[in-house]
């Protein structure tokens, strides 16, 4: 960085100085930055910092760390300011304060992104820093533009109000989350992964089979499936057995077809050793190819857990008993209410991940000697 | 012994015929199909089987197993419409009915189709500037590839209907709401697939661009652009059949008018039980149709560029 300027510095500094110079809020209260002097500081302290990031660049994790730290704090004051009378007329100046914030966020970042440790942990503390700031920062920029443009409540709702709503309506949530989640994914799930991965080991007894069902399930998987779920409507009622019958038929054939390709991803070395030993069917089945199916198998666990999700909560469209998320989002949103809506959302994105993310856990427990794990160096 | 080789060549001679037929994928795979047939016309005659004998009974009429057969496979609104059943419907609603009709598949499929094109362009060139930008930036590929990753968690699918609800109250209706759940859906595979694709090339063939002196848009146009379309085809296959998902499942909040996934909820309100499965067919024939539409294109241009597999 010697001898030349940062280019983010000098953005920051730029916007900065040119949030300085126009009003903070226009329309029928217009507001100076002189009229917010804590505002101003903090204003003055992210062009400062702006104009050292400019001159000397961002040496290291700890000035970058600083450097976030001043974004931080901008971004505080940014909400106060909101709350101060900004909300709905925000200005020029308001939003070149935010694009000097960015300048400097998107210079701190990339200064971490490229942290190289030795240390394991301290690699993956970066590793996970990177991608949380840049989510806490895209959550900010939401609430921002919300407030700031006074988006309507029904089209877009700021991420604080969504998390009023969330807290304030946990006991419906939470029955929500039961009749979908605990009751129609879950039994679904295991009774379309238990029965796609029997049917397997079934077919990769008969070559038969193998041949004619695997070109099937690989055509079955661009299918639409969803498409089943006003037929499971009306066999299985309106219940949580009818979704979780979608969340079957939806999770079988990728067990199926992933399952079958594992189970002949023993190499050929292998197989001729356990029949040098002399072993049987089942026991080259446990020992050797199951084991080398594994990755295969928790490619299918995978992909299942989020079409699972999908499965049960397209089904409620078609008829629901008075509970139940799918339920919930398409009765809110005829009664745009779409605070609780995105409080929903957020509760099936946090348990997609979580369900995904307890999956990949055990993959990495079962699949531990697997080449994708070992540690770049 | 002259007799024994006999026998034995002619039974290697029709183990031949037989075996010729079935190591193949084609023998299996079109066995299999007649079992489903098969399998789907006895599910029809078991699920359909009380509502006739129920019916039977209450007219006192006395009936064969013959009666009962031919009962279950002419319902109105049977549980599971037999499979003549539905093609006669679908028959029905592709080619006896004008292409404008409301009630013509081919017209519903077209509203689907359009959402579906439209969101998978969208989704296609998004994903790829998107995996050119994580490809060329540490810092994007370190900030965005998790997101990238975790948005496909947020079920969209289900989120379907405040997506379209939310859309139409800004004024946006009809064909892109629906095309932008498929954008969604779409970008994702291109691209994780693109990312990989434009990582293909090795080092070797990237130390080569270098002593070439060639510049960076270069060795992306020469090298990282033609390496990633494999990867590119095989993504795109993956992307219009969850962008048909996608435009379908749009269509089924907010009482859409016209399209596979509204002719889906029509028939589920109304008990049409062989309207739902015709759509479903339909449905079903026209995905099949993308996704080899993709691969004959995929095979042209792989073989213009000497790719040929």
């Amino acid at each position: 960085m010697t001898g030349r300027w940062d280019r983010f510095g000098l953005a920051a500094l730029a916007f900065a100085l040119l949030a300085l110079a126009l009003p903070l809020a226009g329309g029928e209260n217009p507001l100076a930055w002189t009229g917010r002097p804590a505002g101003l500081a903090v204003l003055l302290a992210v062009g400062g910092v702006g104009a050292l990031v400019a001159w000397k660049g961002v040496p290291g994790t700890a000035a970058a760390l600083a450097v976030l730290a001043t974004v931080f704090l901008g971004a505080l004051m940014a909400m106060k300011l909101m709350d101060g009378g900004v909300a709905g007329n925000a200005s020029w100046g308001f939003w070149s304060y935010i694009f000097a914030l960015w300048a400097l966020t998107w210079r701190g970042i990339a200064r971490i992104a490229a942290y190289r440790s030795m240390v394991n942990e301290r690699q993956q503390m970066a590793n996970f820093f990177v991608p949380a700031f840049f989510g806490l920062w895209l959550l900010f920029l939401w609430q921002m533009v919300c407030l700031g443009f006074g988006v309507p409540g029904v089209l877009l709702p700021p991420p604080s109000a969504i998390f009023i709503k969330l807290i304030g309506s946990l006991d419906i949530l939470w029955e929500d989350f039961v009749q979908t989640f605990m009751k129609a994914v879950i039994s679904g799930y295991v009774i379309g992964c238990g029965a796609g991965f029997v049917v397997a080991i079934l077919v990769d007894r008969v070559p038969f089979l193998k041949r004619g069902l695997l070109p099937l399930g690989n055509m079955v998987s661009a299918l639409p499936i969803v498409g089943v779920a006003p037929i499971m409507v009306m066999w299985f009622g309106f219940d949580w057995q009818s979704k979780a019958a979608v969340v079957v038929i939806m999770t079988f054939f990728p067990m199926l077809v992933n399952t079958v390709t594992g189970l002949s991803a023993a190499g050929a070395l292998e197989l001729d050793l356990m029949r040098s030993y002399g072993s049987g069917y089942w026991q080259s089945l446990f020992k050797l190819r199951l084991q080398a199916a594994m990755p295969f198998i928790f490619n299918a666990l995978k992909i299942n857990s989020t079409l699972a999700l999908i499965g049960a909560i397209v089904a409620e469209f078609f008829g629901t008993p008075t509970v139940g998320m799918g339920f919930r989002i398409s009765t809110e949103v005829g009664r745009m209410n779409v605070d609780m809506v995105w409080a929903e959302i957020f509760v099936a994105a946090l348990a997609g991940s979580t369900f995904y993310g307890v999956t990949a856990m055990m993959e990495r427990a079962v699949t531990f000697w697997h080449p994708s794990y070992r540690t770049k160096r | 012994m002259a007799m024994t080789t006999e026998t034995a060549v002619l039974e290697t001679g029709k183990r031949t015929l037989l075996a010729t037929a079935m190591a193949g994928q084609a023998g299996p795979v079109s066995l299999l199909l007649l079992a489903l047939v098969v399998i789907w016309y006895a599910g029809a005659v078991w699920m359909n089987a009380p509502w006739a004998i129920d019916r039977f009974e209450k007219q006192k009429i006395d009936w064969s197993a013959g009666d009962l057969l031919r009962a279950t496979m002419v319902q109105k609104r049977p549980i599971l419409p037999a499979p003549h059943q539905v093609l006669v419907e679908m028959n029905k609603t592709i080619l006896q009915k004008k292409i404008t009709s409301k009630r013509s598949l081919i017209y519903h499929s077209w509203v689907t189709l359009s959402s579906t094109l439209l969101g998978f362009a969208i989704g296609g060139i998004l994903g790829i500037l998107l995996a050119v930008g994580i490809v060329h930036n540490r810092t994007l590929e370190k900030s965005l590839m998790p997101w990238v990753i975790s948005s496909q968690t947020i079920p969209i699918l289900a989120i379907a209907p405040m997506v379209i609800v939310v859309l139409g109250a800004i004024g946006l209706r009809g064909l892109v709401p629906k095309a932008i759940i498929s954008t969604y859906l779409c970008f994702f595979p291109v691209t994780i697939g693109m990312v990989k694709g434009l990582r293909s090339p090795g080092v070797l063939e990237m130390d080569l661009m270098r002593t070439f002196n060639a510049s960076p848009w270069q060795t992306f146009w020469m090298l990282r652009w033609p390496a990633s379309l494999p990867f590119l085809f095989t993504s795109l296959k993956v992307a219009i059949a969850i962008s048909l998902v996608g435009a379908i499942v749009g269509e089924l909040p907010t009482g859409a008018q016209a399209g596979l996934g509204a002719r889906l909820l029509a028939g589920s309100y109304y008990g049409q039980t062989i309207q739902i499965w015709s759509a479903l067919m339909t449905a079903a024939v026209l995905a099949a149709l993308l996704v080899v539409l993709i691969g004959v294109i995929e095979r042209v241009v792989l073989k213009r560029m000497g790719m040929k597999r």
